[in-house]
C-alpha cells in the first residue's frame, strides 16, 4: 500500500476515536513522538520517587511512613507500566534509561526541587499529583492503546496520592502555629513550578499541534493549567492557606480565577539543566543503576544455573 | 473468574516473572491468581487482517437467541 494512503487511512481511523496497537502501521514521526513522550513520562515517575523517597526514613508516624512508602512503590509501578508501554513501540529499555543518564532524555521539570521540609510532602501529593492527574485522565483516551490503558491504571491509583497529600496539608493547617507556617511554606514554594508543569503556554509549545492532531494530547497545556487553578483555589481556602499569587482574582463573569504570570525563564532555565537539584537527581539514577548492577547479573546469573540443572535433570 | 491480560514486565527468568507480576499488578487486591508467559511464545492475530478475521461473523444474527421470534407465553426457553 502506497505511504499516502496509508497515512490517509491512519489519520481517518485515529479520527475515528478508534486505537493505534503495536502492529498497526503508523507513520514514522507518530510512533517517534511518542516514544520521546512515554519513556519521559515513565522516567518522570522513577526520578518522581526522589523527593518523597527523602522524607520516608523522617515520617512523622509509622501510619504515615507506611502510606508514604507505598505511594513511593506506586510511582515505582507506574515507572514499569510506561517502560511496557513505550517498548511495544520498538525500543530497548535500557537505550531509555541511558538516555535519561546522559541528560539526553527529559523528565517532569517539577522533580527539580528539593523537598525541604515535611510539609513538602503534603504539598507534592495535592499539587504535584494533583497536577499529574489533570494530565493524565485526557490521556486515558489517547490514540496509542498500551499508552492509553496504562494511564487508566495509573489514574486509578494516583487519587490516593492526591488526597494523602491533601490530607497532610489539612492536618498541618489545623495544626499549631508552627505547623500551620510549615504548610504555607510549603505552598508559597511548590504552587508556582506545579503550574510549570502544565508546560509552556499555547503559543510556545511546539508540539501541541501536530499532538493534538494525533489525538495524544487532547487538552491544550492552558486549558488544563487554568483548570488545575479553578480546581485548587477553593481547596487552599477550605484549609485556610494563601496561593502565592497577589494577581490572583475571581473573574465572576467566567467563573473563572484570573492569575499572575509564569516566569517562563525560570521553567526553561531548569528544563535546560539548572534547576536546584537536576545534576543530584540524574546522579543519584545513575548510580542507583550501576549500584544495581550486581543484583541484574546476579539474577540472570541464577536463572541460568536452575535452567542448566533443570535440563541436566530431565537428560 | 478468568484471567484477564494485565500488561508485560521484565524478569530473569518464569520464577522471577511471577514474584515481579505480583509485586506490581496486584497491589490493590486484583486478583488470586497469575499466569505468565514469555512473549515470544505468543501468536498473535494479525491487526491488517483485523476485518477479513472478523467480519465474517457480523452478519450471522441467526447465531443469537433473539433472531427467534417465539410466542411470548413460551416458558422456560
Amino acid at each position: 500500500m502506497e505511504e499516502a494512503s496509508l497515512i490517509e487511512r491512519f489519520d481517518n481511523y485515529v479520527a475515528a476515536n478508534k486505537k493505534i496497537e503495536p502492529k498497526d502501521w503508523m507513520p514514522e514521526s507518530y510512533r517517534k513522538t511518542l516514544v520521546r513522550q512515554i519513556s519521559q513520562h515513565a522516567h518522570s515517575e522513577i526520578v518522581g520517587m526522589l523527593p518523597e523517597g527523602n522524607w520516608i526514613t523522617r515520617a512523622p508516624s509509622l501510619k504515615r511512613k507506611a502510606i508514604l512508602l507505598a505511594k513511593v512503590q506506586d510511582e515505582a509501578g507506574h515507572g514499569l507500566y510506561l517502560y511496557s508501554a513505550c517498548e511495544t513501540l520498538g525500543v530497548k529499555r535500557d537505550d531509555l534509561i541511558n538516555d535519561l543518564h546522559n541528560g539526553k532524555a527529559k523528565y517532569s521539570s517539577i522533580f527539580n526541587y528539593p523537598t525541604l521540609t515535611w510539609a513538602d510532602m503534603g504539598a507534592i501529593g495535592w499539587l504535584v499529583d494533583g497536577a499529574a492527574i489533570m494530565n493524565q485522565v485526557p490521556l486515558c483516551k489517547c490514540s496509542y492503546g498500551p499508552y492509553a490503558r496504562a494511564m487508566v491504571r495509573v489514574c486509578k491509583e494516583e487519587s490516593f496520592h492526591q488526597r494523602q497529600g491533601f490530607e497532610i496539608m489539612m492536618t498541618l493547617a489545623n495544626g499549631t502555629d508552627a505547623q500551620k507556617k510549615l504548610a504555607q511554606d510549603a505552598l508559597n514554594r511548590w504552587w508556582w513550578p506545579s503550574l510549570m508543569m502544565f508546560g509552556p503556554s499555547d503559543k510556545d509549545s511546539t508540539h501541541s499541534e501536530q499532538s493534538m492532531k494525533w489525538r495524544i494530547k487532547l487538552f491544550s497545556n492552558d486549558e488544563l493549567r487554568q483548570r488545575f487553578v479553578d480546581m485548587t483555589v477553593p481547596q487552599a481556602e477550605m484549609i485556610g492557606l494563601t496561593v502565592p499569587d497577589k494577581d490572583l482574582k475571581m473573574d465572576v463573569e467566567t467563573g473563572k480565577y484570573q492569575f499572575g504570570d509564569i516566569q517562563w525563564e525560570e521553567f526553561f532555565n531548569v528544563i535546560k539543566g539548572n534547576g536546584p537539584c537536576n545534576k543530584e537527581r540524574v546522579a543519584t539514577r545513575k548510580k542507583a543503576y550501576d549500584d544495581g548492577k550486581w543484583v541484574r547479573d546476579a539474577a540472570a546469573a541464577h536463572a541460568k544455573k536452575k535452567q542448566a540443572r533443570k535440563k541436566a535433570k530431565a537428560a | 473468574m478468568s484471567h484477564k491480560h494485565v500488561g508485560s514486565l521484565h524478569a530473569a527468568d518464569a520464577e522471577m516473572a511471577i514474584s515481579n507480576a505480583r509485586d506490581v499488578y496486584t497491589r490493590r487486591q486484583e486478583g488470586v491468581s497469575i499466569w505468565a508467559v514469555p512473549s515470544e511464545s505468543i501468536t498473535a492475530s494479525s491487526p491488517s487482517d483485523k476485518e477479513a478475521f472478523f467480519d465474517p461473523a457480523e452478519d450471522k444474527v441467526y447465531r443469537h437467541p433473539t433472531f427467534y421470534d417465539l410466542p411470548d407465553e413460551l416458558e422456560h426457553m
